[in-house]
């Protein structure tokens, strides 16, 4: 008979961090470590239901002995490795990667960014006017989101949601290469041609608001999204007996959009279509 | 394509009530429409029926069986679960006691074989279907046992193609090769289960051949399926609709049910049965009592210190036998001895098999108050109907999943205009009806199910937030069970190991409906990815997926019929008539169609299906319609 | 999977591309025609893991279709995703990956002209101007302009590739607008490239190790090579058991040649000693570092060279399968291997059992498409399995989680022929060559200014100034590029810089892959700046942060300074700096790191701008 997996118990690792003992799990991460220490890193690719991508390279630390520096979101913590967070040769490279991508793409509705730029003081305007920048127009081909790629910094975040880290739909990949990539279906089709279902677990992980409810993207528009007037209140869906948890964003009694707690037993912040999107009837109020 | 909006819904925001027959609705108070509604039901003690909702909270449920038992003293009370999973429950309960899923999501993420079977939870039940691609990228082989070549079975690592309703066959089959081939678990069978010699030769006719024969699946396919499943260390077995909607579902589920006994694959962390349930409370309606057979907690009414037991907790005397289901509550309309009907969220005019026969029935009831959030046709039928709240977003509670996890749903918005919770507005009828019940909120209604369930007695609010839901059964406040059921079973001690699991002894009993030369076409129905049931929730956000209401053919008989996309046909079966356009779906064989019944105001696809029940669990043969298909005089293309 | 399909249907001939690589359909789920013969199809599909499990066969389709059809459509992709049960979203990701391929209509022929740096500095763009004049819209060729062709010995030159069955080549080096247009237009018809040996000026040396049987031997007969001392060592590498071939690789003090230097005999034994099976052999010959050709001139010289040290390779790390990832653009190089493989396997010196021994031991060529950062060894697992290629997070490193997330051992080709000399010398006299840090002979591409370019074969430790020599470097000579555009430039002066990996360093420059390459003061530095970081931002695969937007602002940056200098450079300059310190700190792989190498050398070595 099987027993329940309890997993295999895990070793600590004794590392220090910033010339701090740190001890974590076996198999934790250096940014495991430093946010249990409670040491602010920025990050931006990072998923708390993703594997790390290490792409945007903001979350770069100093580790000793190493000819580069590391990525803090996907470098497993080691015995014995003395790690730096804060060395001028850190926030360089964090300053730099800021600038380079405040000056290519849209940042504005990236949360947390602004407030590392004045910190590390980045300055995306000297790369002058003519700097190349993605400039893409938002395409708008369907009634529940919109893709506004110019707001996109390539974490492939939504890519593996959407691939075989959770929806395994595969709609979306990146296509083209360097400064060219981008995210696309295939053939650089509409949504609407593609393999989407629709589920928006895209969305969810999206930091950048580069993909948005169409509610929000329009609200946004016509100048009455306030997060502040939202409550977020966690239910269960009614579609069917699967039990996904549902957070509604309420504004003004109208739900607003819908997420799900990433650390959910059931949906782990995944959602189908129904689940996402078909709140609606409940507001039909007239 | 054609992208259609389907008919929309507003909201109820009054009540309202007909004073006669043939008169149209008047917006009322509640005052009047509570009295009103309270004095139809009262004139009909006796002939009473009480439709509950399977998407309404556990509290809510608990309430409308209480409502039925105490106030109106019966036990016809019965939900929407009789159209969808009653085999489950039924079949489940013969052989473990208990109606359940044996197993969590969590664990087919570490089981080595999974079988769908009847199931496209790829599209039905989309997130439970990650937790089986997280095993498929672990390293699990699935086996898909269809139809359709479904979204899912596309997965699986064979598919299998069977007619429609030979479901035992396949699992007989199965069953037989394992034993010849020596994979049973010789040890479990015989502790943990009786009947097996009866069993052994029951199967013993179904050869490999003659079910390839029967099934129309190759025996080798059938033979490698029985092997993996045998073969496994864990294995999951998993169904859906396509089980249980049929006139011997609950068979069909004993059947099932008899390969993990056969193999021991039940009752152990990763090895499991699992039933996905169809509504978001199919499975706490059952639990919190809302069927005619059983108490909350799933607690037999035959059983007389159950009986005794609420009968003091709730100071009334219940019916020492079983109420009617839905299916037979139907049947008692036509035959005038069931006269009013209090019908909470269901919309069983669009939803039962036959639903011409439905609608019928109930304009025969002498009295039939509608509480719902939507005018829906059953609420258009209605004398009285009270505008109630959404219970996912307007109401706080609880609700169980196809895991037995009982979850919190919380108010997040305020319901429109006059609309009314559920519970006060039953409290309010059972108050005029000589009940005065004094419910605070709805966790003081799910203490009191908490006081009467021994399964449900550890799941405080407090705990359910902090765990973010429990599974049943959690009888202790201060610990959690194990994630699956039955771990009984292996237990050494014959007295822990409890009563032994039966082996179902059930006969293969081909669809109702037969195919002949005038319906040649065996139509199955489903779901689609975006839509719900009848449309009613679902049909309100604009989905780019959603295409309306077609009837599915594969690409041969759309050419054999000399029909296009999107050109229009008449279906027709034995029972009824309708106008769809056509679909062309390679998923599908020759003589093999489909269609939904999410749009039933374009097509109402239940005018085809046939009523033929299942004699245990009262679900009717949803899945096996006979249907001819006629190209219309002038072709009309749907775009 | 649950793949979705659009409505495009193959061609014929885009079907037959397909077939003719993967074999006829097994089933109308992945292809066939639904018929009567296919009824059993409806009641009973396989699928899961086995039909995942071929995504390794995508890259292969594309080249497939792109070969046969000079392009790759809609419904092609979409056969071939049905074929191998590749979502269609991702196989565009991939096709698009890749220079060599197309997913918009092209004319069937390519003319690949190069206007890297050694071609560049021969003529190219006028070159350029002149093809492109006679072969306008509607001659049925696309000229593309292409990063190094690794042809630097004949530069400047073209590559044609002219899609059907089969798809004809033809290289046009060094190219003249009429011998290019000729190569372009009539394939077949244009002259033999020179055979390889003319890209070894010390051809027939018998002091030479390496090269030695280069222009000797007739490259397509195992039965020349072998009587040229072919597959000794593999019979000392059977009677030395494999951790006897490690130890000996060890003491050699064998080190990469693909410019990390990292020890040959620690990879071995690091990888050998993996519990994880399979074990994995890949032979990097992706050689794409502008200005190297020298695993092009092994391969098309000395075939049997590499198949056998990659035997032994395998042999020694517990392989049973290898792979030779060949750059796209090296027709003949495919052609002599391919040769070369078939005949090694006819004469059991590859299959199951190698030489008699019971060894089991093949390779797989697998072509890449043009993505210079798939010589990066994670980037070339990658692109292996079909997937775009994009190097991985190290660790794990490759030894430990390498192709299709197995031990495997990568080398490089000039690596693997070296071990050939240390088991037929045995280590001691081998570690007697060169020096006492960089053992062993060297191969060294020269190209640009000098009288002899080609590969030439030294001992380690010989100097800058001696090769330059041997080469018959020319007059005016401004700047010599060591080890490519990742690599740096040094002053014409600095020609007793030792040509070991220690000494550059110590010099503060680098060997990288052995280029060389010599300017004349013709050329103006900031346009050959320019260029290097054009490549770099072409090359750059997108993932990172720094290298994806670093790689423009640097080439923004060097535009606007193009013509300036001093204080009207300054700003720039300081921008550079800044950018190209975090590209070489933060960025992913070795593409973003050394990016900014060349370009920091030329200001601060050679004084540009000043």
């Amino acid at each position: 008979m099987t027993a329940i997996p309890l997993g295999v118990p895990r070793r600590l690792v004794e590392f220090t961090i910033d010339g701090q003992e740190a001890r974590v799990p076996e198999g934790s991460t250096i940014l495991d470590a430093c946010r249990a220490a409670g040491k602010d890193v920025p990050t931006l690719c990072e998923g708390d239901t993703l594997r790390p991508k290490n792409a945007c390279r903001v979350c770069v630390v100093e580790v000793e002995g190493s000819r580069t520096l590391v990525p803090a979101c996907s470098r497993k913590a080691e015995p014995g490795m003395e790690v730096r967070t804060g060395t001028e040769r850190a926030r360089h490279s964090r300053k730099i990667v800021l600038e380079l991508l405040a000056s290519s793409v849209d940042l504005s509705t990236t949360a947390q960014v602004a407030g590392w730029i004045k910190e590390y003081k980045a300055k995306p305007d000297r790369f002058g006017p003519d700097a190349a920048r993605l400039g893409e127009e938002p395409k708008v081909d369907n009634e529940l989101y919109v893709r506004d790629y110019d707001k996109c910094i390539l974490c492939y975040k939504c890519v593996d949601a959407c691939g075989d880290q959770w929806q395994n739909t595969f709609a979306i990949s990146v296509a083209g290469r360097g400064f060219d990539a981008r995210i696309a279906v295939e053939h650089d089709a509409p949504l609407t041609d593609s393999a989407c279902v629709y589920c928006g677990n895209c969305i969810e992980v999206c930091p950048t608001g580069a993909l948005s409810f169409k509610s929000e993207f329009d609200m946004r528009a016509a100048g009455t999204w306030d997060e502040t007037k939202q409550t977020e209140t966690t239910t269960v869906c009614a579609y069917c007996g699967v039990g996904c948890n549902l957070t509604l964003h309420v504004q003004d009694n109208e739900i607003v959009k819908v997420t799900s707690p990433h650390d959910n037993p059931v949906t782990h912040g995944n959602l189908c279509i129904k689940g996402r999107f078909g709140y609606q009837h409940v507001q039909n109020r007239d | 394509m054609r992208k259609r909006q389907p008919k929309t819904y507003t909201r109820l925001t009054h009540p309202l009530i007909r004073d006669s027959r043939d008169e149209p609705f008047r917006q009322a108070s509640w005052e009047e429409a509570l009295d009103r509604a309270a004095r139809g039901l009262a004139r009909n003690r006796g002939a009473f029926g009480m439709f509950s909702c399977a998407r309404a909270t556990n509290e809510m449920n608990y309430v409308a069986q209480k409502f039925a038992r105490v106030v109106m003293g019966t036990n016809n009370v019965d939900s929407c679960n009789r159209t969808c999973h009653a085999p489950s429950v039924a079949g489940l309960s013969a052989a473990f006691g208990s109606g359940g899923g044996t197993s969590s999501y969590e664990e087919i993420e570490h089981t080595d074989v999974i079988v769908m079977w009847g199931s496209n939870a790829r599209f039905a039940h989309p997130i439970f279907f990650q937790h089986v691609l997280k095993g498929i990228r672990n390293g699990a082989r699935m086996y898909a046992v269809d139809p359709r070549r479904t979204s899912t079975a596309e997965w699986a690592e064979s598919w299998m193609g069977l007619n429609v309703g030979t479901d035992i066959p396949m699992a007989h089959a199965i069953g037989r090769e394992i034993i010849h081939a020596g994979l049973t678990n010789e040890a479990f069978i015989e502790r943990a289960t009786s009947g097996f010699e009866e069993y052994k030769a029951l199967v013993e006719p179904w050869t490999l051949s003659l079910a390839e024969k029967v099934t129309g699946v190759p025996a080798a396919a059938i033979r490698e399926l029985a092997h993996a499943y045998a073969r496994a260390e864990r294995a999951q077995l998993c169904w859906t609709l396509g089980i249980t909607e049929h006139h011997n579902g609950t068979d069909n589920v004993r059947a099932l049910i008899n390969l993990s006994l056969l193999t021991g694959h039940v009752g152990r962390y990763g090895s499991g049965l699992q039933p996905l349930r169809g509504q978001n409370n199919v499975q706490g309606g059952g639990d919190m009592g809302a069927i005619p057979n059983r108490l909350p907690g799933f607690q037999d009414i035959l059983d007389p210190d159950t009986r005794m037991k609420f009968e003091s907790a709730w100071n009334t005397v219940i019916q020492p036998h079983y109420g009617l289901n839905l299916t037979q509550m139907f049947e008692a309309m036509e035959e005038g001895e069931l006269k009013a009907v209090y019908c909470i969220g269901e919309n069983p005019a669009q939803s039962e098999a036959d639903s011409e026969q439905a609608v019928r029935r109930m304009r025969q009831l002498d009295f039939l108050v509608v509480q719902d959030i939507f005018l829906t046709k059953t609420a258009e039928l209605a004398h009285v109907v009270l505008p109630a709240t959404a219970g996912w977003a307007e109401t706080d509670g609880t609700t169980t999943n196809s895991e037995r996890r009982v979850q919190r749903v919380r108010r997040a918005v305020t319901p429109p205009g006059e609309a009314r919770e559920d519970i006060d507005i039953i409290c309010e009828l059972a108050a005029r009806l000589g009940h005065e019940w004094k419910y605070a909120d709805a966790q003081a209604v799910w203490n009191e199910l908490r006081s009467v369930s021994p399964d449900h007695y550890g799941m405080t609010y407090e705990r359910l937030e902090q765990y973010q839901g429990i599974q049943w059964p959690c009888p202790s406040t201060e610990q959690l069970e194990p994630t699956y059921l039955h771990g009984r079973l292996w237990e050494a001690d014959p007295a822990r190991r409890g009563l032994p699991a039966p082996f179902g002894i059930v006969q293969h009993d081909p669809p109702v409906d037969l195919t002949d030369e005038e319906y040649p076409i065996r139509l199955t129905t489903g779901r689609r990815l975006d839509s719900y049931n009848t449309g009613v929730q679902s049909g309100s956000f604009a989905s780019p997926l959603r295409r309306g209401e077609y009837v599915e053919l594969c690409p041969e008989d759309a050419e054999r019929y000399g029909v296009v996309v999107g050109e229009e046909v008449r279906v027709t079966s034995r029972r009824g008539s309708v106008v769809a356009p056509v679909w062309v779906d390679p998923a599908l064989r020759p003589g093999l169609a489909f269609m939904t019944m999410h749009f039933p105001d374009e097509v109402d696809t239940n005018q085809l299906t046939i009523e033929a029940n299942c004699p245990i669990a009262g679900t009717a043969e949803f899945k096996a319609s006979a249907i001819r298909i006629e190209k219309l005089p002038v072709a009309t293309i749907v775009r | 999977m649950d793949l979705h399909f659009g409505d495009s249907k193959p061609t014929d001939d885009e079907r037959a591309a397909v077939d003719a690589l993967l074999g006829p359909p097994e089933s109308s789920w992945e292809g066939a025609a639904r018929d009567e013969m296919r009824a059993a199809d409806l009641r009973w599909a396989r699928g899961g893991r086995a039909a995942r499990d071929r995504r390794d066969l995508l890259l292969p389709g594309l080249h497939a279709i792109n070969d046969r059809i000079g392009w790759i459509s809609e419904g092609a992709l979409d056969y071939l995703c049905r074929r191998l049960t590749v979502p269609p979203a991702e196989a565009y990701g991939v096709a698009t990956f890749y220079a060599m391929f197309s997913v918009k209509p092209r004319p069937a022929t390519v003319l690949h002209v190069c206007t890297d740096l050694a071609c560049a500095t021969a003529g190219a763009s006028e070159l350029c101007a002149g093809i492109e004049a006679r072969l306008g819209l509607g001659s049925g060729v696309s000229v593309e302009r292409s990063p190094c062709l690794g042809l630097c010995e004949r530069a400047p030159a073209a590559l044609a590739i002219k899609a059907g069955d089969p798809v004809r080549t033809a290289v046009s080096a060094p190219a003249t607008v009429h011998g290019a247009v000729l190569a372009a237009s009539a394939p077949d018809a244009a002259p033999q490239e020179p055979p390889a040996a003319m890209a070894v000026p010390q051809a027939g040396d018998p002091s030479l190790t390496l090269l030695r049987r280069v222009g000797v031997v007739d490259p397509a007969s195992l039965d020349d090579y072998r009587a040229h001392g072919g597959y000794t060592a593999l019979r000392r590498a059977f009677e030395l058991g494999p951790a006897g071939v490690i130890r000996e690789v060890t003491d050699s003090g064998l080190v990469g040649r693909g410019g990390a230097a990292f020890p040959t005999g620690r990879k071995w034994q690091a990888t050998a000693s993996q519990p994880d099976h399979p074990h994995y052999l890949v032979c990097n010959a992706d050689e794409s570092e502008p200005g190297t050709f020298k695993d092009r001139v092994i391969m098309e010289g000395d075939p049997y060279a590499l198949v056998e040290a990659m035997t032994i390779a395998a042999y020694a790390t517990g392989a049973h399968k290898g792979y030779l990832y060949l750059r796209g653009e090296y027709p003949r190089a495919l052609r002599r291997l391919e040769h070369a493989i078939a005949q090694a396997r006819a004469r059991g010196l590859l299959g199951d059992d190698v030489l008699g021994q019971g060894y089991a031991f093949d390779i797989e060529i697998r072509r890449g498409a043009g993505a210079y950062i798939c010589g990066e060894e994670t980037a070339l697992f990658n692109s292996i399995e079909g997937y775009r290629g994009e190097p991985r997070s190290k660790p794990p490193f490759p030894v430990e989680k390498g192709l299709f997330g197995k031990p495997t051992v990568e080398n490089n080709v000039e690596t693997l022929v070296n071990v050939l000399p240390v088991l037929t010398m045995g280590a001691p006299a081998y570690a007697a060559i060169g020096t006492a840090k960089s053992t062993g002979p060297k191969l060294f591409c020269v190209s640009g200014s000098v009288a002899r370019p080609g590969i030439y074969e030294l001992p380690f430790g010989a100097t800058l100034g001696e090769l330059l020599e041997l080469a018959g470097v020319r007059e005016r000579l401004r700047a010599v590029l060591l080890g490519g555009a990742a690599g740096g430039f040094v002053r014409p002066e600095e020609t007793d810089i030792p040509l070991t990996f220690e000494g550059t360093r110590e010099a503060g420059t680098t060997l990288g892959s052995g280029v060389v390459m010599a300017f004349d003061d013709t050329v103006p530095l900031p346009r050959l700046l320019l260029r290097i970081a054009e490549f770099f931002r072409d090359e750059s695969c997108g993932q990172c942060v720094p290298c994806r937007v670093g790689t423009v602002r640097q080439e923004e940056a060097l535009h606007r300074i193009v013509d300036r200098t001093g204080a009207a450079a300054a700003d720039d300059i300081a921008l550079l700096r800044e950018v190209g310190r975090a590209m070489r700190d933060a960025s992913i792989c070795g593409l973003g790191q050394t990016a900014w190498n060349a370009v920091e050398s030329a200001i601060d070595r050679l004084g540009a701008y000043e």
